[in-house]
Formats: structure tokens, sequence, C-alpha cells
């Protein structure tokens, strides 16, 4: 009697490295598999026990977590786990866990053996993937750059399904059923020229505007309940581009443009198969968390997000971007449970991210810089007690979220920081107009600003104000630069370190206070007298060199020495955290290699180069240019 | 959700004392051995049960007019299913294969031409039932042909307990509708074993080949289970 488990063999077959092997070997495996469902959340493997067999993802998604607890790899269907312990001590080395609900299937030890000691190949696959982090380190980074190489355009697979606006929220629903899609596009119902995308409706949407609200009935059309103007991205834009904006929003479904034409859409599993540090998963489980307590216990997982993408060679834009995005959608999130508690506001607000956030440059270890920019309608005597819980709620959540107070006091908890659009067009005015001492601390701090929720309008208008009015007015700049000056990098006269000494009589260099902030710093400066209105440091440098500002060869070592710089710092961090200690920005140069120092002491010069340039560029007495 | 609903435990208990009494009546030896092997206490555990999966392919639907033309079998428990142990016959069916049947389950004149009868494989299928707890999707088809089949061959009928995983789902989701439901005015939401499989983020399989059939309700039993009900619900709380 012939046994065929056919989708068993056939789903081996496509996946390595059971891809390589014969058919009657596979088909004697998947007579011999057993399976198992797990539930997303539940223990596959629990540290020290005994494992019998291979394990293998026919669905779902597994977490594979280090000893100590750290997030160590996350697999997807046709991924093995299991093969170390098999190979070793027939115990357990890395605990697993399903992230998502699962089917596994368990290919017993025997058999397991068979295929090592038939297949060469075979053997190699599962040796390899046990021991060396270094294969995984360049499988990884191979990974992370196909984010940045791969275009959109590379995941629109299907047609477009698209409805006009004068469509019943039935029809469309009936249409997304038929098709299987969670989300359309809203096309205007005008023929000519072409139809022209005004909105976008996903499942959730139909959920909440239409069932929920009580508008089921066959009269409600698309155009009512749908988002307008939806953020979308062009088909040339790299996945990474993608990701960003998702990360950025908060949202699951983009549509893609082509020389104007809507042309599809790419949705978050999309980018998740191609975005192995999972910062896009995390987002999304921030933003199913019901409690304070629940946005807290997701602080693991931001570690482990963070380690994975420093091993996975992300660039310092990356993960600046990722744990940024992750700090906002933390953010989010608290605000909607705020308005959940305090209800609706009574006016409109935006939510407003100052310094390393709005920058896109966040790292794990960082306070928390924030404020409240609120419509013009406000009145204090009625709507400041609601603003006032509300920033609580939000500041005290985000402190045991790990983003701690911000020493220097700016939040919207403070009075000062919670204020209607015109007060602060007349705050960032005074600053630009009349700079002293104080508000030029204020400046570095609220030049770097970004709506994180709500009325983001109000944001921008203040973001377009800071480039116009500082780009106008070179005594501001010049004096931007003078504080730019005060901290310089760590060199001495012949090129030699300059240390200080810690509490342990250890000879370090604090990398963000004479490096990384420096830089940005004088990177912020240039990008105002351009009136550009980036806020990244990267997309800063884009916008100088669109201008004749600085030459090209210095903004190309101004770009090398920032990524390098914040990548030394970023590892330097994971390294701590992955030892168990707490993260800082003091690295003992000591400990580097030659060739490291070397580089490092190049970072260092470029920034010093800089700043000379800034010193003439903005001299300390305002001199007419010509 | 979790747990047992006791009052559908009741009048589900006496499967041990119906066994009693068919072995008593049984004539055919394998019945008397299948029904001498019992069946486990009502109030044991799901997750000490032993479980076969099992589906039934068939020529058309009527079990009066139509019949058997596969069956596939698959042992397991809640923590494991075997696929070692699985069985599968194609067996001689005694209506005609009809064009409409063959599209569906793919087993065609010539697979079939040197196929055993059923009453050959009688012995085998009982054995790999005997003691066990059986599972299906939708319990009319596999227990209205074998009953029908047996009848046919051997005079008398067979009896069985249980799991409907079909029915386990209907208890789930046929009292509270979706929300797409009612914006559709649709009737009812499917329950059919790929869309049942779906809710659980199972992956969609090839249907109708019995043996496929039984591994996807085999899988689709343990995620009830973990979604819904304890490992400690009494087997009486599931089967009928």
């Amino acid at each position: 009697m012939q046994i065929e488990l056919q989708e068993i063999r056939d789903h081996l077959h496509r996946f390595p490295p059971f891809d390589a092997l014969p058919l009657e070997t596979l088909d004697g495996i998947a007579q011999r598999v057993e399976v198992s469902y797990f539930k997303a959340g539940s223990d596959i493997l629990e540290a020290g026990a005994v494992i019998r067999d291979l394990h293998y993802v026919r669905s779902g998604a597994v977490e594979i977590y280090r000893r100590n607890g750290e997030l160590y790899n996350r697999l997807v269907e046709g991924d093995i786990f299991g093969q170390a312990g098999l190979l070793r001590s027939n115990k357990v080395r890395f605990p697993a866990k399903a992230l998502e609900d699962s089917l596994i299937y368990f290919i017993p030890a025997e058999v397991f053996a068979e295929l090592c000691a038939q297949h060469d190949a075979f053997a190699e696959f599962v040796e390899a993937e046990g021991h060396s982090r270094l294969k995984s380190a360049v499988e990884a980074q191979g990974r992370a750059s196909e984010l940045i190489q791969l275009k959109c355009r590379v995941l629109v697979s299907r047609s477009l399904v698209w409805v006009t606006s004068d469509t019943s929220v039935h029809e469309a629903a009936k249409v997304m059923t038929e098709q299987s899609v969670s989300c359309v596009v809203v096309m205007d119902p005008e023929p000519r020229p072409a139809h022209r995308m005004v909105g976008i409706v996903t499942d959730r949407d139909l959920r909440t505007r239409v069932v929920a609200a009580g508008r089921s009935d066959s009269a409600t059309t698309i155009g009512q309940i749908m988002s307008v103007d939806p953020v979308a991205i062009e088909a040339d834009d790299s996945l990474f581009e993608a990701m960003l904006v998702m990360l950025r929003r908060n949202i699951h479904h983009l549509p893609v443009m082509y020389k104007g034409r809507t042309v599809g859409l790419i949705n978050l599993s999309d980018i998740i198969r191609y975005e192995s540090q999972s910062s896009l998963y995390l987002v999304n489980r921030i933003s199913n968390q019901t409690s304070v307590e629940g946005l807290r216990a997701l602080l693991r997982d931001l570690r482990g997000t963070y380690i994975r993408m420093v091993r996975e060679g992300a660039t310092a834009h990356m993960i600046g971007s990722a744990i940024s995005g992750i700090g906002r959608a933390f953010t989010q999130r608290l605000l909607e449970l705020a308005e959940k508690k305090l209800g609706p506001p009574p006016v409109p607000y935006c939510f407003m991210a100052l310094g390393s956030m709005a920058r896109d440059e966040q790292l794990l270890l960082t306070d928390q810089d924030n404020a409240l920019v609120l419509d013009d309608a406000f009145d204090p005597t009625l709507h400041d007690d609601y603003f006032r819980s509300l920033a609580t709620f939000v500041s005290d959540g985000l402190a045991a979220c790990g983003y701690s107070y911000c020493k220097g006091g700016i939040m919207a908890t403070n009075d000062q920081w919670r204020q209607p659009l015109r007060v602060w067009r007349g705050y960032f005015n005074d600053w630009i107009e009349k700079p002293n001492a104080a508000t030029l601390l204020n400046s570095c701090i609220f030049f770097d600003l970004d709506g994180v929720y709500g009325q983001l309008e109000l944001v921008q208008e203040l973001k377009t104000l800071c480039a116009r009015k500082s780009s106008a007015n070179p005594g501001f700049l010049n004096a931007m630069a003078r504080i730019a000056l005060n901290r310089t990098p760590p060199l001495g006269f012949f090129r030699t370190f300059v240390v200080e000494t810690d509490g342990r009589q250890k000879r370090i260099i604090n990398l963000k206070g004479r490096g990384t902030a420096p830089l940005t710093d004088l990177i912020r400066i240039h990008a105002l007298a351009c009136a550009s209105t980036a806020q990244n440091s990267f997309d800063r440098l884009d916008a100088i060199s669109n201008t004749k500002l600085m030459q090209p060869e210095a903004l190309k070592h101004l770009r090398y020495a920032l990524e390098f710089l914040s990548m030394v710092r970023i590892r330097h961090q994971a390294d701590a955290l992955e030892q168990g200690m707490s993260p800082d920005n003091y690295i003992e140069p000591e400990r580097f290699s030659t060739s490291e120092r070397h580089n490092l002491k190049e970072a260092f010069q470029v920034l010093s180069n800089a700043q000379n340039f800034l010193r003439f560029r903005y001299p300390a007495k305002a001199r007419q240019l010509p | 959700m979790k747990g047992a609903g006791t009052e559908r435990m009741a009048g589900k208990s006496e499967w041990a004392a119906r066994f009693e009494a068919l072995a008593k009546e049984a004539r055919h030896p394998a019945l008397q051995k299948f029904y001498r092997a019992g069946v486990i206490a009502a109030q044991t555990p799901i997750e000490q049960v032993q479980l076969l999966a099992m589906d039934v392919e068939t020529t058309g639907l009527d079990a009066q007019a139509h019949s058997i033309v596969s069956i596939g079998l698959i042992p397991f428990t809640l923590q494991r299913i075997r696929c070692g142990q699985a069985l599968y016959w194609v067996v001689k069916p005694q209506s005609e294969l009809n064009e409409k049947s063959v599209t569906f389950h793919h087993i065609t004149h010539t697979d079939i031409r040197n196929a055993p009868a059923l009453t050959e494989v009688v012995e085998a299928l009982l054995d790999a039932m005997a003691g066990r707890v059986m599972v299906v999707h939708y319990r009319n088809i596999e227990r209205g042909f074998l009953d029908r089949a047996f009848h046919r061959h051997l005079g008398e009928g067979l009896q069985f307990p249980v799991i409907d995983t079909m029915q386990l789902e209907a208890r789930m989701h046929r009292q509270k509708r979706s929300w797409l439901d009612r914006l559709l005015r649709r009737p009812q939401l499917s329950i059919r074993l790929a869309d049942s499989r779906a809710r659980y983020n199972l992956p969609p399989y090839h249907a109708h080949h019995a043996l496929t059939d039984a591994l996807a309700t085999a899988e689709l039993l343990q995620a009830q289970i973990a979604s819904h009900y304890l490992p400690s619900t009494p087997i009486a709380a599931l089967w009928d």
C-alpha cells in the first residue's frame, strides 16, 4: 500500500535544504512527519528540554530566543529550527515561541540523522546554520540592502482593485470579499482624462466607520467614509522608503503611483517579507495594545529589534528611522488611549516630536522631547484641563516605556510648551529675530520638529516658518553657528585622541557629545540656510547638495562621517545590551583596533574641517555676503 | 468559550455502555472485536484521548444511492498528528463513478479497476478505529456511508463516537454573525473545511483527497481546541 502525503512532500520540496533532495526521499520524510498546531504566543521549545525532532515551519511565524531572553531570529514558512540542539546535546539550545498561529512539522531525529549521513548538502546546510554567526550576518546584510535596492514596483503583483466614490458601501464590501483584498483604492467617478485616486478604504474602515457607526444602510457611499487623499509611494521608490512611510504614519496600505496613475497597492505583509528585523511587526503590535502595561511589556522586543538590525548590517539611517518609527508608534498609541480615557479633544491639536525623534535618528538611550500645538480656537480656561491631562498621560506613559522625562522640561506637560499655533508662531519669530543665549538653546531643540499625531498641518506650518524665516536671517544663523562650535571633536594637534577620564579612571570619548551631536548641529544650520524643511540629517545633506552652498566632496565626507560615527555608537550600544549592561555613549578608543582607530580619527577630522567652514561661512560678526 | 458546556454532556456519556451492548449483538467477528475494544470514559480529558482523523470520498452525497471510493485515516492526539501511521485505501464502489465526482476526488476508472472491495479492508479499517475516537468534518457523510456500506456488505451496521469539527465550528460561529455578514445580509458564515481552517490561519490544501482531508481535519481540531477549549475538557463535551 502506497501512502502519499502529497501536501507535505510538495511543501518540503519548495524550501532548502529539502529542495535539493530526490522526490522519493521527500516521500519518505513526509511519511514519517508528525504535525502540530501552535496558537500565537504559545511555547514550541523550552530551554533545556529534550529535543527529538527537527522542526519545520509549515505556516505562521516563530521567534527564536537566546537563553538570556533576547530575540535571536524570526522564522517563517519553510524555515527549520532545533538543528543546533539535535547536532549537539539533544537539548533545546534556543527556545522557540509561536509569533503567529503556526503549523509545525516534526521530522524525527532518526530521519534527520539519516538525511545528514546520506546527503552532504543537507548536512552542510544544517551544520552551517548552527554555529556561523558570520554567515547569518552576511545573509542578513543581503536582506537589509535588498530593502534599499528593491523598488516598490516589484511588489505590485496583482491588478489594482478599485471602486468609484459613488459606489455604495455594500457594493464595495462585496468587491473586496470577491477579490479577497483588505483594502481598495477609491477613484473619482469622472473617467476623463483618467480616473483619479481620491481615497482609500480598508476592512477596518468598514468596521469602524460603517458598521460600528451604524451607517450600513444602502444610502451610504464609499466616498462618505473613505480616508481622503491617502499617502502614496512612487513605483520607483525603494522598499525602504515604503517601510519608512508605513512606520511613520502607522499605515498598512500604500497605493503605488507611476506617472501620476495609481498602479497598485502594497501592504504591510508585503514589506515584512523583506524586513527581517521586524520593526514593522513591532509597530503593529504596539498599535494593538490596550494599556500602558501592555506597551511597557514590548520594551524587550524593542531591544531585540534594535540588536537584530545592527547585526544584520542595517545602516544608521535605517536603524534611526526604524527606532524613531517605533517611538512614534508608542506615542501615537498612548495618545489614542488618552483620548479614549478623556474623550475627544475639544479643539484640534497636533502632538509634536522634537530632537532626535523628529530627525528620525532616535536610538535606544533617549529622553522624550515633545510639545503640543493647539488650534487657535483654543481657550485656556475651557480647554487647558483636557490638554494638560492628555500631556500628562502621554508623558507618564512614555516614561514607563523607557523614554525618560526630559531634564530640560521640554515636554507638553510644561505650560509653556502646550500652546495654540499663534503663540508658537510668536515663539519662533522671536527666537529667530532676537536670538539670545537662552532662546538659542531652545532653537537647537525646537528646530528639529515633526508632527506625530493629530492635525499634522499645524506642525507643518511651523516647519515652513522655521525654514523660510531662518534662511532670511543671517544674524540668527551666525548665532546658531556659535553654539554649534562649542562642542569640538576629541582630536589633539597631532591627531591624537583627546580623552576624558570617567569615574572608573577609564580613558573615554563621548561619541555623541563630541561626534554625532556637533555634526547634526552644523548640518541643521546649513539646511536652514537653504530654507529646507527636511529634518533628517541625511535628508538635509541631500537638500544642501541641491544648492551651491557646499562642495560635493565636502558633503560626501560629512555623510560618511555621520554614518560611521553613528554606526560606532549604535554598535557600542548593541554590544552593551547583549552583555546585559545599560547602553551609553562612551567608547574607549584603546579597545579599538588600529584600523578602526584610524577610521575614527578620519571621521572626527571631517567634523573638525566642517566646523572650520561653519566658522567662516557664518562669522561671529554678521558680514554682508556678496 | 473556554471549558465545557456541561449541559451538552447529558445523554452523550453512554458510548461505553452502548459498545458493551453492541459487542453482544454483533455477529461478524471483526465487529465483535471492534466493539469489545470499548470506548474511553466520557470524562477523559481531550488531551489524553487517542483520536483518529477520518475522511471518505464518495461517488455522491446520498448514502443510499452512492458509495465510498476512498478512505483516509490518520491517528493523532492533541500533541501530535502521526503521519507515519496514516492509512489510505481506494476501494471498488458499488455504484458507478460519475463524471462529476471524478472531477472532485480525481479517482478514475483505472484507479479502481484493481482496487479491493470494501469487504477486503474492513478488518484493517476496524483495527485502526478500535479504541479511538473518530474525528471528521461533517459527520453525516462518514457515519452514514460507513453504516450503509457495512449493512450492504456485512448485513449489519457500524456505530462509533465522533467529534465533528464542523459541528464545533457551528457552535463557535453560527450564533454570532460577523459585521461583514450583517453588512452584506449574508445568511451564514461558511463552516466548510477550507473556510474553517482559514479562520485559524491554517494553510490551504488541495481538497478532496481522503488522506489530505483527514490531515486537514486533524489540524483543524488541534486549532479549535487550542483556541476555544481547555486541554482538560472532557471528551463528552465534544463527541457525539
